[in-house]
C-alpha cells in the first residue's frame, strides 16, 4: 500500500451493516489531497454508503472517519453542519429542488452561507451553468430536465461555493458520449485549477481509469484493491482481473448473496 | 409578481381568521366588554336553588343586569349562597329588594329576577338580599297539589 | 409466547416512533431563530396549507351549519323552541364541530399533502443534499411546515365556526322563518365568549399541534419510496383523525366535564 504525504479523509476500521447484511467489515480508506480518487466496484456493494458516512449521514457501527482530524460520527449536529459546507456532494439521482428554478438551485447554497449580492451570485450561477453547459438552461425548472442534464445541474450546485472536497456518486451514468468527455474534463480541470480533492464513485471503469489519480476497489465488504491505474491495470490477482474487464465470472460476485439457484428454481415444482 | 400574490392572499387569510374571532366574540357570544370589568357582588340566601348554575343570567323587569358567579352552600344557615355579580350602572336596588329563582317557560333555564324595594338605601358590594323566594320544584308541586285534593 | 414477542416488538417500534417523533420537533424548534429566513418560508407555508384549505372549509362550514340549523328545528318546533336553534347550533359549532371537524378535514387536505411532500423530497434525495449543503433540513423543511399548520388550524376552525353560525342563520331565519331577534339574543346569552369561544379555540390549536406533528414525522420519517409515501400518507389521515376525536374527548371532559 502507498503512504500519501497528505491525507485529507482518513477511513480507519470502519464498519457498517444494513440489518444482517455487512457493508463494511473493517476497511481502512485513505483519500489523499488534491487529487481524484475513484472508488469502484459492483452496484450494490455500498459506495453510496460511503459517501453517506463520509457526509455523516449514516453512522458506522463501528471505527474512525477522520476528515482534517475531525471524527465525522463523533461531531454533534452542529459540527457537522460547519463540516459539511466544505463538502460538495453530487447525488446519483441529481437531487434538484423541484420546487426552484435551475437558477435558484445553484443559488442556494451561495444564498445560505454568503452574503454575496444579487448580481455577484448571478454571475458565479452562470459561470456554473456554463461550466456544465446548461447556461442557457437557467430558467427552466427541474422537471423539464433529462435526467442527464438533471445531473450536471446538480454538479453546478454541488460545486457552487467551491468545496474543499467535491464527492461524485455515478457522474458519467446516463450521459452522452459528449456530455461523458465534457464531465471527464470539467471534473479534471476543477481539480487541478482549484486543488481541490474529490471522489468518484462509479462502476464506468474505463472513464474511472481514465480520470483518477488513484483508486479503491470495494467488493464483498472489504477493499479489494488500491493503487494507481497503472498498478491496478498491471494487477495480477484474479479478482482485479475479473473487475477490470467486466467478466460476469470469478471470485467477484455480481449476484446479491443468494442461495443456490438450482435448488430455489426447484423448489417452486416441489 | 407570483410572490406578492402569495404574500397578500396570506394577509387577507390571517385577516379573516382574525374577522372571524371577532365575529364570534361580537355577534356569536355576545361579547360586551365595558360591562365585564365594572360589577359588583350582592349575596342572596335560597332555601332551594333548583337547576341554578353559574352564569345565568340576574334580571331585573326581564332586563339582565348581571349573572351569578357563584354558588355556595352556608354552612351556618344551612341554605344555598348564591353570589352575583351586578353591573356597575345599575346602582339603583333598594336593600329591601327581593330575588326570586324563576324559570323560563316551562321547562327553560332557570335565572334570577329580582325587584326593587322601597327603601331610599340602595345596596352595596357584599350586601345580603334578604327577601328571597326558593326555585319552584315541579315535585314539591305536585306534592302539594295532591295533598291538597286529598286533605280535602 | 410468539404472540407475545410480536406484541412486545409492535409495542418497541411503536414507542420508538414516538420518540422519534419528538426528536424530531425538539430538533426542528429548539434551535437559535432566524426570522429574515424563517419568515418567508411560513409565509409560503401557511398559503399552501391554510389559503388553499378554505375553500373545503368555508363549503363545510356553511353545509354543517345549515343542516344543524334543519335538524334542530325539526326537532325543536315539537317543544315550541325553536327560538333555541341559534343556541344549539352556535353551541354545538363552536364547541366541538369547529375544531373537530376543521380539524379532520385538514388532516385529509393539507395533512396528507405535507406528508406526501416530505416524503417525496426525502425519496428522491432532497433532504440528504440539503444536509450535504450544509442546511438543516428539520429547521428549513420541517420547522415552517409546522408551524404554519400550528397557526392555519385555529385560523380556520374559527372561519368554519362563525360560517356554520350564518349557514344556521340562513336556515333557520331566512327559510324557516324563526323570529330572528330571538335567533339571535338567544344565542349570545348562552354562548359564552371564554367559556365557548376560547376553550373551542384552544381545542383548535391543540389539534393544530398534533395533526401537523403527525404529517411532518411520517414524511420524514416514511420508507422512501413510492410504496413507503403511500404508506405513510395513509398513516398521516387515520392516526391525525384517531388523535384529533380521542383529545376531543378529553379535552371536552376537562373543558366542559363539570357542566
Ligand atoms: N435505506 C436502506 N435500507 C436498507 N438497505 C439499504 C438502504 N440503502 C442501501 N441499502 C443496501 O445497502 C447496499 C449498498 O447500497 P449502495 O451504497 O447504494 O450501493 P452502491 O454501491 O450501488 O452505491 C445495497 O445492497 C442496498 O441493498
Ligand atoms: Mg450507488
Amino acid at each position: 500500500m502507498n503512504e500519501f504525504d497528505d491525507v485529507v479523509i482518513d477511513i480507519q476500521k470502519l464498519s457498517f451493516s444494513r440489518g444482517d447484511r455487512s457493508i463494511y467489515d473493517e476497511v481502512d480508506i485513505k483519500i489523499p489531497r488534491g487529487k481524484i480518487t475513484g472508488i469502484m466496484g459492483p452496484s450494490g456493494t455500498g459506495k453510496t454508503t460511503l459517501l453517506r458516512l463520509i457526509g455523516g449521514q449514516l453512522k458506522p457501527d463501528a471505527g474512525s472517519i477522520l476528515v482534517d482530524d475531525e471524527n465525522i460520527p463523533e461531531l454533534n449536529r452542529s459540527d457537522l453542519f460547519s463540516v459539511r459546507e466544505r463538502m460538495g456532494m453530487l447525488f446519483q439521482s441529481g437531487a434538484l429542488f423541484t420546487d426552484i428554478s435551475v437558477f435558484e438551485n445553484v443559488a442556494f447554497p451561495i444564498r445560505v452561507h454568503t452574503d454575496l449580492s444579487d448580481d455577484m451570485i448571478r454571475d458565479v450561477v452562470l459561470m456554473k451553468l456554463q461550466a456544465v453547459g446548461l447556461r442557457g438552461a437557467h430558467n427552466l425548472m427541474p422537471s423539464e430536465l433529462s435526467g442527464g442534464m438533471a445531473r450536471r445541474v446538480a454538479l453546478a450546485r454541488a460545486i457552487a461555493l467551491d468545496p474543499d472536497i467535491v464527492m461524485y456518486d455515478e457522474p458519467f451514468t446516463g450521459q452522452d458520449p459528449i456530455a461523458m468527455g465534457v464531465l471527464v474534463n470539467l471534473i479534471r480541470r476543477l481539480n487541478n485549477s482549484l486543488g481541490h480533492t474529490s471522489i468518484i464513485v462509479s462502476h464506468d471503469i474505463q472513464e474511472t481509469l481514465g480520470i483518477a489519480d488513484y483508486i479503491h476497489i470495494i467488493a464483498d465488504s472489504k477493499v479489494i484493491a488500491s493503487g494507481t491505474p497503472e498498478e491496478l491495470r498491471q494487477d495480477d490477482s484474479p479478482q482485479v482481473k475479473q473487475f477490470m474487464h467486466g467478466l460476469p465470472d470469478g471470485p467477484v460476485p455480481f449476484h446479491y448473496p443468494a442461495g443456490d439457484y438450482e435448488t430455489d428454481l426447484l423448489r417452486g415444482q416441489g | 409578481m407570483r410572490m406578492r400574490i402569495l404574500e397578500i392572499s396570506v394577509g387577507a387569510f390571517v385577516l379573516a381568521g382574525v374577522v372571524a374571532l371577532v365575529g364570534l366574540a361580537l355577534n356569536v357570544s355576545g361579547l360586551n366588554l365595558s360591562n365585564s370589568d365594572n360589577t359588583y357582588t350582592v349575596y342572596a340566601r335560597f332555601e332551594n336553588i333548583g337547576g341554578l348554575t353559574p352564569r345565568a343570567k340576574v334580571t331585573m323587569s326581564g332586563v339582565a343586569i348581571g349573572e351569578v358567579a357563584d354558588i355556595t352552600l352556608d354552612r351556618d344557615m344551612l341554605m344555598a349562597r348564591v353570589a352575583m355579580n351586578i353591573h356597575g350602572n345599575v346602582d339603583f336596588l333598594s336593600v329591601d329588594s327581593s330575588a326570586s329563582i324563576l324559570t323560563a317557560g316551562l321547562l327553560g333555564e332557570q335565572y334570577i329576577g329580582i325587584s326593587v324595594g322601597a327603601e331610599d338605601e340602595n345596596l352595596k358590594e357584599g350586601a345580603y338580599i334578604e327577601d328571597t323566594q326558593s326555585a319552584l320544584v315541579l315535585e314539591d308541586l305536585i306534592g302539594k297539589f295532591l295533598f291538597n285534593e286529598v286533605s280535602e | 409466547m410468539n404472540q407475545l414477542a410480536l406484541l412486545g416488538h409492535a409495542a418497541l417500534s411503536k414507542l420508538a416512533a414516538f420518540g422519534r417523533a419528538g426528536m424530531m420537533l425538539f430538533q426542528s424548534l429548539v434551535a437559535k431563530p432566524q426570522p429574515v429566513i424563517m419568515f418567508p418560508l411560513f409565509v409560503k407555508q401557511v398559503y399552501f396549507v391554510g389559503v388553499l384549505s378554505l375553500i373545503i372549509i368555508v363549503v363545510s362550514g356553511l353545509f354543517i351549519g345549515m343542516v344543524l340549523g334543519l335538524q334542530g328545528y325539526t326537532i325543536l318546533v315539537d317543544y315550541g323552541s325553536e327560538q333555541a336553534v341559534g343556541q344549539m347550533v352556535a353551541l354545538s359549532l363552536v364547541r366541538e364541530l369547529a375544531p373537530v371537524v376543521t380539524a379532520l378535514l385538514f388532516a385529509g387536505r393539507a395533512g396528507s399533502a405535507l406528508t406526501a411532500e416530505i416524503g417525496l423530497m426525502k425519496a428522491t434525495e432532497q433532504l440528504s443534499s440539503l444536509e450535504m449543503i450544509g442546511v438543516d433540513p428539520l429547521r428549513r423543511i420541517v420547522a415552517p411546515r409546522f408551524w404554519a399548520g400550528f397557526v392555519c388550524l385555529p385560523i380556520l376552525s374559527a372561519i368554519f365556526a362563525l360560517v356554520g353560525v350564518y349557514g344556521g342563520a340562513i336556515v333557520g331565519v331566512e327559510w324557516l322563518g324563526i323570529y330572528d331577534g330571538s335567533f339571535w339574543a338567544n344565542m349570545q346569552n348562552s354562548v359564552d365568549f371564554y367559556d365557548d369561544v376560547l376553550n373551542g379555540l384552544i381545542k383548535a390549536v391543540v389539534f393544530g399541534f398534533v395533526v401537523t406533528w403527525i404529517a411532518v414525522f411520517q414524511g420524514y420519517d416514511c420508507m422512501p419510496t413510492s410504496e413507503g409515501i403511500s404508506q405513510a400518507t395513509t398513516k398521516t389521515v387515520v392516526y391525525a383523525s384517531l388523535a384529533v376525536l380521542g383529545l376531543d374527548f378529553i379535552l371536552t371532559a376537562v373543558m366542559f366535564g363539570e357542566l
